[in-house]
């Protein structure tokens, strides 16, 4: 017998085997940032991959336009517990960044417009799991949802998929980012719900 | 070992205004926590089913004694039972203290700025409780955004007198007969001028953004600022910004302040969906 609430009933749709624990799915687009949305035009916009070295590469907007793209369809899942099934994106592949990068480093930090940092695996941004899009659901990403451009890697919780992205640095040791600094998981993976440091 | 979940008991329940209910919840051994952090609460239906949410803590600790306050949500699967249905004396499970970013530490010195929409009000007045508490004489300014005067939460709180703490209500749809200002939502013109920028720069700190910069422009090139860097001298006394409310509010207010010239590593955000 459930001790808890009684006679709280929930709604009916229940998504199992799509919704990862402790999540809830919403039709809305909700935002999660720490700070004022920073505005990034994309005529001064720049997107680099800065190995251990400090040898960097550079696109501009063209550039990244004229990559590769794609059109992912995926499900993101927030850690304010949210998530959103069969969102639409567009843009560039990240293998597309990589192709000529020389490293050894096993971590990257992701760095962007407006200061907020987090950190990754390198092999979570490889063979195809994640993109640098600019599109969503068929109109340039507004800047709220992290446009002009923001990572996507949608098998991690979505503070992973870095808004504003400006830069990706090669890490030899792994370093918390913003949100991993003050009490966020450090690799963040919904299905084993890794919320905070504690889980 | 995903979030450890504690039982806490509905102890009491007291009407804000005509919808928003202050809740008050005993969970043995609760830790304690800063002002700006929230907990989740999971519901549990017959059948297994859960559904979670995040609320903010409205007060300090007291004990075990934690308070919420809930904005029902029409058609919400949660707000609408926690605000009316779940009976004093029964329990839920709560997860928390979360949040370490969206905090307020009452050895701060420095002037606080804090702007709230609506349920935005209730990670604010734990802040405005915990000044009170502490015996802080950090001057604080609250830009209270609500719709219409029967949506005030904590209204006799807010309106007892405190001489370095300064409230402005500011009605976005209709106000009280006699109100100078014209109701609609927070302009620039309601806020306070910002603080004069620092005369030498501390090292470390942002750059600020240059005075031709289109209103609210990141500067392309440069290293990061410091915004996500933890609290460091000169952030212990410029004027620190706290934005809580819905998403379309928090989205205004933190693009007015960055026009009107308050730095953006300065500024911290809560959305509530
Ligand atoms: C860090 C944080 C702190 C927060 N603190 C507070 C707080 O202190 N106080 C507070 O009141 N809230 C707070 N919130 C918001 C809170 O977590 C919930 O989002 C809010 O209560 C709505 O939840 P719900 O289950 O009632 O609504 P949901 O069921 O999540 O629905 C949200 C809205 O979508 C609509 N909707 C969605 N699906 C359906 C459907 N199938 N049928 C009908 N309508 C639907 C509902 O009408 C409702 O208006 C906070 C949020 C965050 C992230």
């Amino acid at each position: 017998m459930n001790t808890f609430s009684p006679g709280f009933q929930g709604r009916t749709h229940r998504f199992e085997g799509r919704l990862p624990p402790g999540q809830y799915p919403t039709e809305d687009f909700p935002v999660l940032s720490a700070g004022p949305t920073p505005n990034v035009p994309t005529d001064s916009w720049t997107f680099s991959v800065v190995t251990e070295d400090g040898t960097a590469r550079d696109w501009n907007w063209e550039q990244m336009k004229a990559l590769p793209q794609e059109e992912p369809e995926v499900d993101i899942h927030c850690v304010t517990r949210w998530s959103k099934f069969g969102t639409r994106w567009q843009g560039v592949p990240f293998d597309a960044f990589l192709d000529d990068v020389e490293t050894a480093a096993d971590f990257v930090m992701a760095e962007s417009y407006g200061g907020y940092t987090t950190n990754l695996p390198l092999e979570d941004l490889q063979d195809g799991k994640a993109w640098l899009v600019h599109t969503y659901d068929g109109y340039p990403l507004s800047p709220e949802h992290g446009g002009p451009a923001r990572l996507l890697v949608p098998h991690l919780y979505f503070w992973k998929s870095a808004k504003w992205v400006r830069r990706i640095r090669m890490m030899p040791d792994d370093d918390p980012g913003f949100w991993e600094s003050v009490g966020y998981h450090n690799y963040g993976d919904p299905w084993r719900e890794q919320r905070g440091w504690s889980d | 070992m995903p979030g450890s979940w504690r039982s806490a008991r509905l102890v009491a329940r007291r009407p804000e205004n005509a919808t928003a209910r202050t809740l008050l919840l005993e969970a043995p051994s609760w830790p304690g926590h800063l002002p700006g952090q929230h907990v989740d609460v999971r519901l549990t239906a017959e059948d297994g089913y859960q559904a979670v949410r995040s609320y903010s803590l409205a007060a300090p600790a007291d004990g075990g004694r934690i308070e919420l306050g809930i904005e029902p949500a029409l058609g919400g699967e949660v707000s609408p039972y926690l605000a009316d249905t779940l009976p004093v004396g029964a329990d839920v499970e709560v997860t928390g203290p979360l949040g370490g970013w969206f905090v307020w530490h009452p050895e701060r010195r420095g002037p606080v700025l804090l702007m709230a929409g609506g349920a935005g009000i209730v990670p604010v007045i734990a802040m405005v409780r915990a000044r009170r508490e502490a015996g802080s004489t950090a001057p604080f300014h609250l830009l209270y955004s609500v719709r219409d005067p029967d949506r005030v939460w904590y209204q006799d709180e807010l309106a007892a007198p405190d001489a370095s703490l300064r409230v402005d209500t500011l009605y976005s749809r209709n106000a009280p007969p006699h109100t100078p200002r014209l109701p609609g939502r927070v302009r620039a013109s309601d806020l306070p001028p910002p603080p004069p920028p620092p005369t030498s720069p501390p090292s470390g700190t942002a750059p600020a953004a240059p005075s031709d910069a289109a209103p609210g422009t990141v500067p392309s090139s440069g290293p990061p600022s410091s915004f996500p860097s933890r609290e460091g001298k000169e952030a212990d006394l410029g004027t620190q910004c706290y934005v809580c409310g819905p998403t379309g509010f928090v989205e205004h207010v933190g693009n007015l302040l960055v026009t009107a010239g308050y730095p953006p590593e300065l500024i911290r955000t809560e959305r509530f969906g």
